[in-house]
């Protein structure tokens, strides 16, 4: 469903951004990048902690013509972008609750790998599965 | 076992093969597996084996010292010479040969060996030890071997290579097969996958003495066992490693395992093992992984943290994004932390990577926790197939093993059903959300949308208490105790009383709230809550027990809302929603002599309801409160009397019961209106003392307050019963089965009871609505009259 998903870090850096090879993946890039502000502005208006799960996930952050941009972001400020095609019949919202989760989990086993240091690109090969059966199952 | 004597050949192999054996260098006890692994080579049928074991004592210590081993070799010897193996052969046959070990290759070696001798190179070397190939025959033996070894000194300083190369060089006569196997394929999983204590054994050839020569050359031609794929690993890719050993090797004379002296060539080795299926363990293996296990981590059971994981593999020196990947293979449960078999299955998989290997996508079987079970390591549980749940759950193999079927299947099952935990939680908690009135969520359960502050439950008024009584007299309720149980067995009575109402939670609710009410008699209490749940309505506030957690009631929730939120809205500062309820519901009840017996019933499930409601701020108060408009009209006079003071003060009684009424009809129709409610009030206690039944005057009351209203009163007085009925059906239907856990049967039979009741509430719904507007036609015209009558309208 998603075309793209991106996994930013706290400093806003992505750790992990990956996009259906359809046109120039640049685009959505910068879509990500445009929408870190709408999350930074969400997480802000939030104020208290971010304990509940309905917090984690943000929503919408923003439509465009062709696309939907999802946010959620974690207790350690690590944020999901996901970009989904507005021609999808609207993907329910629990849906795409469902898929942050999914990848919160992925992300929460790549961190258990001790071999992962924190802050590093994300090369796990599960977390690409998983992130690829996210994707795949969009397109 | 007598004594056992040996030709000096024989002392000298044995004591090699001792030495290979003792890879823990104690120096006096072998190792079983390495021993089983000899055995094995020997070529010696199971049975044999077995015999031999129990023979040389090995059964019978348990482990194999070095007179046992040494009797073993014999009775090896003895077997595959074709004597009977016997406790006197030992001594008894002469000339035996040495025993013979790895099938073609050892023979190969040894043949080798003998007719290389004279070339000083290692190939000498090993020949020496093992026993002169078949085709030499046995005379070499003695001399070839003794020559072999004096030799192999000389000549192991030489070519550190030469292992490497000996093996390889098959001589023409060497089978194919050996060659094969010394050969096979760098990474030729085909093959042998990993033949990992190859490399190691062929450093121990070479350098060692001629005895660890020999055994190297042996182990490395132990090509039957698949297991011995180490051994031909030595001449696989791990061949530079060798190399590398050998020099280090050929410096140690001694016969030391090398196993102990490189780490890494044990990794190797690990990795060269060989196995049937490219990534099976040998035993040797794991027995090595285990050692290394312990000393990360002495407890066998327990966890090697990430950290010391991390630190222990990095000496592999594997790039990390490697590690990183056999990391996420092998912790299965994702716990940053590895068990035995998880360590094993890590460790293997390194040993296969620095083979050349390739990583798997997915944990293959035979690493799978499964081992762990064999193993009857700890922890099986916690690996049981947590099969990479960040990777897809095909990743989650099917574990072959017993022990892991389960867990394997599990994991897959838990990686479904997590994420069917992820809708059924977005379910879940929207619903409990929803039932809990969370506005955030989306009222998609009309209920729930309904669902308005609970009525507050007015003091229960002696009168209601009475019909409450009343009420619990003609009900046999259980013993509220168990709300589920009260409500499901008033439910059954109720439906048969009422229409087949189901009714969630509130029934639980007003089981609480009776039980609450009427702490004296709990028991009445309880049923006529689930019935009457006015009971437990009016009682609400003096028992105060907190009401059950609220529970979907939308029954209740509809009901009430529907009417009871518009009035109670309007009606502020109500105490409790019920009682809120209670006044902006409509305030015409219909006649309690409409329905004296169900009415009664009704207005006490109302009231009940009411006081459910109250208690349980949602869903059923609405309800109940709905349901049992004269009751709950009483209530909420009680309860507005209760916050407003004023005229709670004067009729306690009466006035709660007036209020009940009036907080509906006085709300309505004269909100700020004090006159209406003074007539109400004044009515009221007319009505009220008319004395009739309890739950009649609350209604009555009601009705004579609002004269115009009158019309309406039956409205509402049956809009009450009905209430009422509802209410007690709902009451007595268990609330909604919120947990999960409770038992399903029950859960089905109170959601078929609660669909049940919500239809029945819906059309009462309807009809109640049809009447709140023909009320709130009759209140408009009344207002009409009171501004020609007071120009001035305070509103």
């Amino acid at each position: 469903m998603a075309v793209c998903i991106a996994v930013i870090a706290k400093e806003n850096y992505p750790l992990y951004i990956r996009s259906t090879p359809t046109e120039n993946e640049l685009k959505f890039h910068y879509m990500v990048h445009t929408s870190l502000d709408v999350v930074d502005e969400k997480i802000s208006a939030m104020g208290k902690a971010l304990v509940d799960q309905r917090e984690l996930y943000l929503g919408l952050l923003y439509p465009t013509e062709d696309y939907k941009v999802y946010g959620y972001v974690t207790n350690s400020k690590v944020k999901f972008v996901m970009v989904v095609d507005s021609s999808n019949t609207a993907l329910r919202d629990n849906e795409i609750r469902s898929m942050f989760r999914k990848l919160h989990n992925s992300y929460t086993d790549v961190m258990c790998n001790p071999f992962y240091n924190p802050g590093d690109r994300i090369q796990s090969r599960a977390f690409d599965n998983m992130v690829t059966s996210m994707m795949i199952q969009v397109c | 076992m007598e004594g056992l004597t040996l030709s000096d050949a024989e002392q000298k192999y044995y004591s090699d093969l001792f030495s290979y054996c003792d890879i823990e260098s104690t120096k006096k006890v072998v190792v079983n597996g390495r021993v089983l692994e000899l055995f094995r080579a020997a070529q010696l049928p199971n049975d044999v084996v077995l015999q031999i074991m129990e023979l040389c004592g090995a059964t019978r210590l348990g482990y194999f010292g070095r007179s046992q081993f040494y009797i073993a070799l014999k009775l090896v010897a003895v077997a595959q010479s074709g004597f009977p193996l016997r406790v006197e052969s030992i001594n008894t046959v002469k000339d035996l040969p040495l025993p013979r070990f790895v099938a073609s290759k050892n023979e190969q070696e040894s043949r080798h060996a003998t007719s290389y001798s004279s070339d000083s190179e290692n190939q000498g070397s090993y020949s020496g030890v093992i026993p002169p190939p078949p085709g030499r025959g046995q005379v070499k033996k003695g001399p070839g071997s003794h020559d072999a070894v004096q030799p192999r000194p000389s000549t192991d300083q030489q070519e550190p290579a030469s292992p490497v190369v000996s093996p390889q060089q098959s001589p023409p006569t060497s089978p194919h097969t050996w060659r094969k196997h010394n050969r096979h394929p760098s990474g030729g999983s085909s093959e042998r996958p990993l033949a990992g204590p190859g490399p190691f054994w062929s450093p121990f050839g070479d350098t060692q003495s001629g005895s660890s020569a020999g055994d190297a050359v042996w182990s490395g031609q132990s090509p039957p066992p698949p297991q011995e794929n180490w051994v031909s690993f030595a001449d696989t890719p791990p061949t530079s490693t060798l190399l590398t050993m050998h020099p280090a090797s050929v410096q140690d004379q001694t016969t030391v395992r090398t196993v102990a002296s490189a780490t890494t060539a044990n990794e190797i080795r690990r990795q060269s093992s060989s196995y049937d299926d490219p990534w099976k363990i040998t035993d040797e293996q794991r027995q090595y992984y285990v050692n290394q296990f312990k000393t990360i981590q002495p407890d066998l059971n327990g966890f090697i943290p990430g950290s010391a994981a991390k630190e222990f593999f990095t000496k592999s020196k594997l790039p990390i994004l490697e590690l990183s990947h056999i990391w996420e293979l092998s912790d299965f449960d994702k716990d940053g932390a590895l068990t035995l078999d998880e360590f094993c299955a890590a460790f293997h998989l390194v040993v296969a990577r620095k083979n050349g290997y390739d990583l798997p996508e997915k944990l293959p079987e035979s690493l799978m926790p499964k081992l762990i079970d064999l193993e009857d390591s700890a922890d099986v549980g916690d690996q049981p197939g947590e099969v990479g749940y960040s990777g897809s759950p095909a990743e989650a193999p099917p574990s072959k093993s017993p022990s892991m079927p389960s867990l394997n299947q599990t994991w897959p099952e838990l990686n479904q059903s997590s994420e069917q935990w992820e809708t059924f939680s977005e379910r879940s908690s929207s619903s409990q959300t929803l039932t809990q009135f969370d506005s955030n969520i989306a009222p998609a359960d009309p209920d729930t949308a309904i669902v308005h502050p609970v009525p507050i439950r007015m003091t229960p008024s002696k009168i209601h208490m009475q019909e409450l009584e009343l009420k619990r007299a003609g009900s046999d309720h259980t013993n509220p105790t168990s709300p589920l149980l009260v409500k499901t067995s008033d439910l059954s009575e109720e439906n048969k009383i009422n229409s087949s109402v189901k009714f969630p939670s509130g029934n639980t609710v007003d089981g609480y709230s009776s039980s609450d009410s009427f702490p004296s008699d709990p028991e009445q209490i309880g049923s006529n809550v689930t019935r009457q749940r006015s009971h437990s309505g009016t009682s609400p506030d003096n028992t105060a027990p907190p009401p059950p957690p609220p529970r979907p009631q939308p029954s209740h929730s509809r009901s009430s809302s529907l009417d009871m939120n518009r009035t109670f809205a309007v009606t502020t500062g109500q105490q409790q929603a019920g009682v809120v309820a209670h006044p902006p519901a409509v305030p015409p009840r219909p006649q309690p002599s409409q329905a004296p017996g169900p009415s009664v019933h009704r207005p006490v499930d109302a009231d009940g309801l009411i006081t459910h409601t109250s208690t349980s701020p949602q869903q059923i108060p609405e309800q109940p409160n709905f349901a049992d408009f004269s009751q709950f009209e009483v209530f909420a006079a009680s309860n507005v009397t209760e916050e407003q003071d004023s005229e709670a003060d004067k009729h306690p009684e009466i006035l709660p019961t007036e209020k009940a009424s009036d907080p509906a009809t006085s709300l309505r129709i004269a909100q700020a209106d004090g006159k209406i409610e003074e007539k109400t009030a004044a009515s009221v206690p007319a009505n009220v003392s008319k004395g009739t039944t309890p739950l009649a005057p609350p209604p009555k009351p009601v009705r004579r307050r609002l004269k115009s209203e009158d019309e309406l009163r039956p409205d509402v007085d049956e809009h009450t019963q009905k209430t009422g009925v509802l209410a007690a059906v709902l009451a007595s239907q268990p609330s909604i089965p919120r947990s999960v856990g409770k038992d399903k049967k029950a859960i089905q039979a109170s959601i078929r009871r609660n669909k049940e009741t919500n239809t029945v509430l819906a059309r009462l719904n309807s009809e109640l609505q049809q009447q709140l507007k023909d009320v709130l036609e009759e209140r408009i015209s009344l207002e009409v009259q009171l501004e020609q009558l007071r120009p001035f309208s305070h509103l």
